[in-house]
């Protein structure tokens, strides 16, 4: 049960590419890997502590004002990922600009609160936030992996594609500048899901 | 002259869907057909309009360094009270909307308290907020200008790419690709379109 709860969300039940969730934040950090993995990381970190606060919460707030009760929990978290992220990391802190404040209305957060911490016990909660936190990074890192790799030659600022290939050394390759758009992210994903689709087939529609 | 640059700006080169990825989640799950693409872009861009120059005044007022008390910076706050004006706000339309006029609310009812969680939204409000910072954006006037112009960017995003999925019904997509595979894809078909708009210098 509690190992399946960290599982399920890797690939079966996976937020982003099953359940459609968080790609709101998600795709504008997968430039390069480091954003990535560090975006990744304060989502899971948020996800599996705010499950676990409602969760414990569960019996004492009355369900008409739960969303906004939700929301500052949710913010609350994520106010002190925001200042956390600036004392250790702050040139990723930077370029992760808007977006670290966007986990707030990361549908990932709300939609395990809504659907899983509510109705189940906190340490499971819990270990559901962990487990979809790390499915969501999980995409993250791969869609980062081909447009840092494809985009600018390098896998976590290092330099992976030798430098002799490139025509400014004499050489018969160049970095493909469309990687770097936003556009490239939503096609990957596009990939992703139809990869993950064929071979899942029951995830398919109709 | 300043202000309209900044309104078609934020309509078409800083588009909330195709720049920003911003709403991305209802985007994708309510674009199924145009009518309901047009009540919830209706919808959105009536709390932006809302929900940003109210963001403005509290953050030049309240929470920028020395706006209430001289020598206390309140700015870390900015992302729990701008969640809490937007889920308030959202509330308070829906009961208005409620009390007066059933028949919209029918129309817009689910979607409602979608929007409060709409990333669009929250975006924004803390766009508006960097934008104060660069000097971009100098009075409440002009984030009026900047709530609208994103809303009808994120609007016409939701329309054009409901209308196109209705037509794509017809087509022979890969059973692994139907729903949101080809969405991502068509979404960045567009977004490809929509970087034309990048090279205008305004």
């Amino acid at each position: 049960m509690n190992i399946k709860n960290l599982t399920n969300p890797l690939s079966l039940n996976n937020p982003v590419i099953v359940q459609i969730l968080g790609i709101c934040s998600s795709l504008a950090v997968t430039v390069k890997m480091k954003p990535a993995l560090v975006m990744g990381l304060s989502v899971m970190v948020v996800t599996a502590f705010s499950n676990l606060v409602m969760s414990s919460l569960r019996k004492g707030i009355p369900s008409r004002i739960r969303i906004i009760v939700q929301l500052v929990v949710i913010a609350a978290l994520v106010i002190l990922v925001d200042q956390f992220l600036k004392a250790y990391v702050y040139d990723v802190s930077k370029q992760l600009s808007v977006y670290v404040g966007l986990i707030i209305t990361n549908c990932i957060i709300m939609g395990r609160v809504e659907a899983y911490a509510l109705g189940n016990k906190p340490w499971d909660s819990f270990l559901d936030g962990i487990g979809n936190g790390l499915g969501y990074a999980a995409i993250l890192l791969i869609i980062a992996f081909f447009r840092e790799l494809f985009g600018s030659g390098q896998i976590f600022g290092m330099q992976v594609i030798p430098e002799s290939w490139y025509i400014a050394n004499g050489g018969f390759y160049s970095n493909i500048g469309l990687m770097l758009f936003p556009p490239m992210a939503l096609i990957i994903v596009g990939c992703i899901i139809w990869i993950h689709r064929s071979l899942n087939k029951d995830l398919q529609e109709k | 002259m300043e202000t309209l640059n900044l309104f078609i700006r934020s309509i078409f080169i800083d588009n909330m869907v195709f720049a920003f990825f911003f709403g991305m989640c209802s985007y994708i799950a309510v674009s199924k057909n145009v009518k309901t693409a047009v009540g919830l872009g209706a919808a959105v861009t009536f709390i932006m309009v809302m929900t940003v120059p109210l963001n403005y005044l509290l953050n030049e007022h309240v929470l920028k360094a020395n706006a209430l008390v001289e020598g206390v910076d309140l700015s870390f706050l900015s992302f729990i009270v701008f969640i809490a004006v937007i889920a308030s706000f959202t509330q308070l339309v829906e009961m208005i909307v409620e009390k007066f006029s059933p028949t919209l609310y029918n129309q817009l009812g689910i979607f409602l308290p979608l929007i409060a969680v709409n990333c669009a939204i929250l975006g924004g409000s803390l766009f508006m907020q960097q934008k104060v910072a660069a000097g971009a954006i100098t009075n409440a006037w002009q984030s009026v200008v900047y709530g609208l112009g994103s809303g009808l960017g994120w609007w016409f995003a939701i329309v054009m790419m409901a209308a196109i999925r209705e037509k794509a019904q017809y087509s022979r997509i890969p059973a692994a690709l139907k729903g949101p595979g080809i969405a991502f894809i068509i979404t960045g078909l567009m977004g490809i379109a929509f970087m034309i708009f990048s090279g205008i210098k305004l």
